[in-house]
């Protein structure tokens, strides 16, 4: 028993209460905002140094024992997603004073901030397959409302469709788990797991599986689900953007993680090997996309599908290199897609377009601005020694192992045509004459840029002093590839 | 413009409303262990105040009523997460329960559950989110 599990969910929670009441005091509402990201970064730093430390942390809820009663598991997977997501909390609270919110920071920004956070440290927490479906749904209701919060005409309809997409998606979600209920009578991970090793995984019980891989390549926004991501993550203010780019589809790929490493393992040429195909199908379509449009922040956005390709690509591949490259990937990319959004919000903004076309020269007056481009290019691709490139690389290396040679060169590609898209920022909007867009005056960025340098930094250390961090990768994937000590932690056998 | 006749509504309200809210209050109360609960009570408390609202017009219920709904929503939250959260001060896992029996005069022996506690802060949460989507509602032109 250790109420510490349930520590980070239930602070954003206390603090989007709080806000509520302070919705009307902006200053008080940032200030606040600021304090608790902090003390949630703190909380969950803690929490990582005592699963490292100590191994997993279980809470059984209300004092009920698993498998009756709902079971709170921060193991190691859990706990460095969860520490990520108050990472890039920090930057996004420090980051939205700035973000030119304007009236919409009234709209209960704050507060929705929160519950989204609360949502989606649950789902990585849960190991309970409902509770997951119930934070799924926590972290949605916060999306619903941060996606048109405001109500302009164009967030108005593509929240439609986000809704409505992720709507359905849901209604296949307790679909599968009534399945899985009616199959094995069961909704505890753990005993899920248990029950598909002793049934052999037979065929309906492989179905079940298929179905919440779609459930969840919805929610993740893999190839073919993907056509409702770009244009409803472009919408919002940047610091939203920024905040459904590193979160909600990295939930949707950490469901894919827990599920297909943990529960059904026993067909793997079955299963597996189709998400090999999806993930290049996802990289090449995501790519394309990206090269297809010349508005900075749809490269971005469509930048988010090849990377969930290569996440995937690992856990097709299934093996222990393979998985701590995914593992790798999976935090790096968090990351480096929170910074690139806030990055590409801050650019759209001293130009006043999001358009290429209609950019060019800033690099004379906005410097900072254009390197902390030039990197984020570089880290995105994965170009050595920045941290794209060890998960890459491990991901790579984990798939020869496997021998699957096409999909090296698929991804290969993925990586260069990736540079390519966002080095066409850079040289559109950078080089040029100093007066390419006439005579533009300087604005300010201040307050934009420092989130931005905090967590590019963290990118390069991630890289550079991947020594450090690679065991911890290394150790996450030697833990999943044996999905008997999650059972065996969670049941107490 | 013509004047409306609602006097049988008006009647039938005064009684009516108290009927509803007393029977929202015993579904409150009795939820935790037989059927009811602060869900429904809620909203059976949401209906009795959108009655007055019916028949007497959004100025005179505003007088005897002076709530903001949307202000319920949080107190509610809090009331809800904080029986959680009281689960660190006894040092049991977040969100235990438990329940025993005291003597009150009138009452006699009446069981006493925190999760009653937890029914209240939903009731709550329930009443402010009802009202303020149909009042968003109503005052749409």
């Amino acid at each position: 028993m250790s109420n510490l599990a349930v520590l980070p969910i239930i602070l954003p929670l206390v603090a989007a209460i709080i806000l509520i009441f302070f919705n009307s005091k902006v200053h008080v509402s940032r200030a606040l905002t600021k304090v608790f990201s902090l003390v949630g970064l703190g909380l969950t730093g803690y929490i990582m140094w005592e699963v490292i430390n100590n191994g997993t942390i279980i809470m059984e809820t209300g004092d009920w024992i698993a498998p009756y009663g709902i079971v709170l598991v921060v193991d190691s997977l859990a706990a460095v997603l969860v520490l990520t997501t108050n990472i890039i909390a920090v930057a996004c609270a420090f980051y939205a004073p700035s973000a030119g919110l304007g009236e919409k920071e009234k709209y209960y920004f704050y507060p929705f901030f929160f519950f989204l956070i609360s949502g989606v440290t649950g789902a990585f927490i849960t190991g309970d397959l409902f509770n997951l479906f119930v934070f799924f749904e926590v972290l949605l209701m916060a999306s619903y409302a941060l996606i048109v919060l405001g109500g302009d005409k164009v967030q108005l309809r593509e929240s439609l469709k986000y809704l409505l997409i992720n709507l359905f998606s849901s209604m296949l979600f307790v679909t599968a788990i009534a399945f899985v209920y009616g199959a094995l009578g069961t909704v505890n991970m753990a005993q899920i797991a248990q029950r598909v090793q002793e049934a052999d995984q037979q065929g309906i019980l492989t179905t079940v599986g298929i179905l919440l891989f779609f459930v969840f390549a919805t929610k993740a926004a893999l190839f073919p689900l993907y056509y409702w991501l770009p244009k409803s993550y472009v919408v919002p203010n940047p610091v939203i953007s920024a905040l459904f780019g590193a979160l909600l589809t990295k939930v949707g790929i950490y469901s894919i993680f827990r599920v297909f490493t943990l529960i059904f393992v026993h067909r793997v040429e079955l299963t597996h090997e189709i998400f090999i195909w999806f993930a290049g199908l996802s990289m090449i379509f995501g790519i394309i996309g990206a090269l297809s449009t010349s508005n900075i922040k749809l490269i971005v956005a469509y930048n988010i599908i090849p990377a969930i390709g290569f996440i995937l690509l690992g856990i097709g591949v299934m093996n222990e290199t393979a998985i701590s490259g995914s593992v790798y990937y999976l935090i790096h990319d968090m990351v480096i897609k929170s910074a690139l959004f806030l990055l590409v919000g801050v650019i759209t903004y001293v130009a006043g377009t999001s358009d290429l076309k209609k950019m060019g020269g800033l690099i004379h007056t906005y410097p900072l601005l254009g390197w902390l481009l030039f990197i984020s290019a570089f880290v995105l691709a994965g170009i050595p020694p920045f941290s794209g490139f060890i998960g890459k690389l491990l991901l790579l290396q984990g798939a020869f192992e496997g021998e699957h040679i096409m999909i090296i060169l698929i991804g290969l590609l993925t990586s260069l045509l990736i540079l390519y898209s966002v080095a066409k920022i850079f040289i559109n909007a950078f080089w040029g004459d100093k007066d390419a867009m006439g005579q533009i005056k300087k604005k300010s960025t201040k307050g934009m840029v420092a989130p931005i340098v905090f967590l590019l930094s963290l990118s390069v250390i991630m890289g550079v002093g991947a020594e450090y961090f690679y065991p911890v990768a290394d150790s996450i994937a030697a833990y999943l590839m044996d999905p008997q000590i999650y059972i065996d932690s969670v049941l107490k056998e | 413009m013509y004047k409306t006749n609602d006097l049988i509504l008006r009647t039938t309200t005064s009684l009516i409303a108290f009927i509803l809210l007393g029977f929202a209050v015993y579904l409150l109360l009795a939820g935790h262990n037989s059927p009811g609960g602060g869900f429904v009570g809620g909203l059976m408390t949401s209906a009795a105040i959108l009655l007055m609202y019916i028949a007497y017009g959004v100025e005179a219920v505003k007088k005897v009523l002076p709530v903001n709904f949307m202000m319920l929503i949080p107190i509610g939250l809090a009331i809800a997460l904080g029986t959680g959260i009281g689960s660190f001060i006894f040092g049991v896992p977040f969100l235990s329960q438990t329940f025993d029996y005291y003597t009150f005069p009138l009452f006699g022996k009446i069981e006493l559950a925190t999760a009653m506690l937890f029914d209240l802060g939903v009731y709550f949460t329930v009443i402010g989110v009802m009202m303020t989507i149909i009042l968003t509602i109503a005052k749409d032109q």
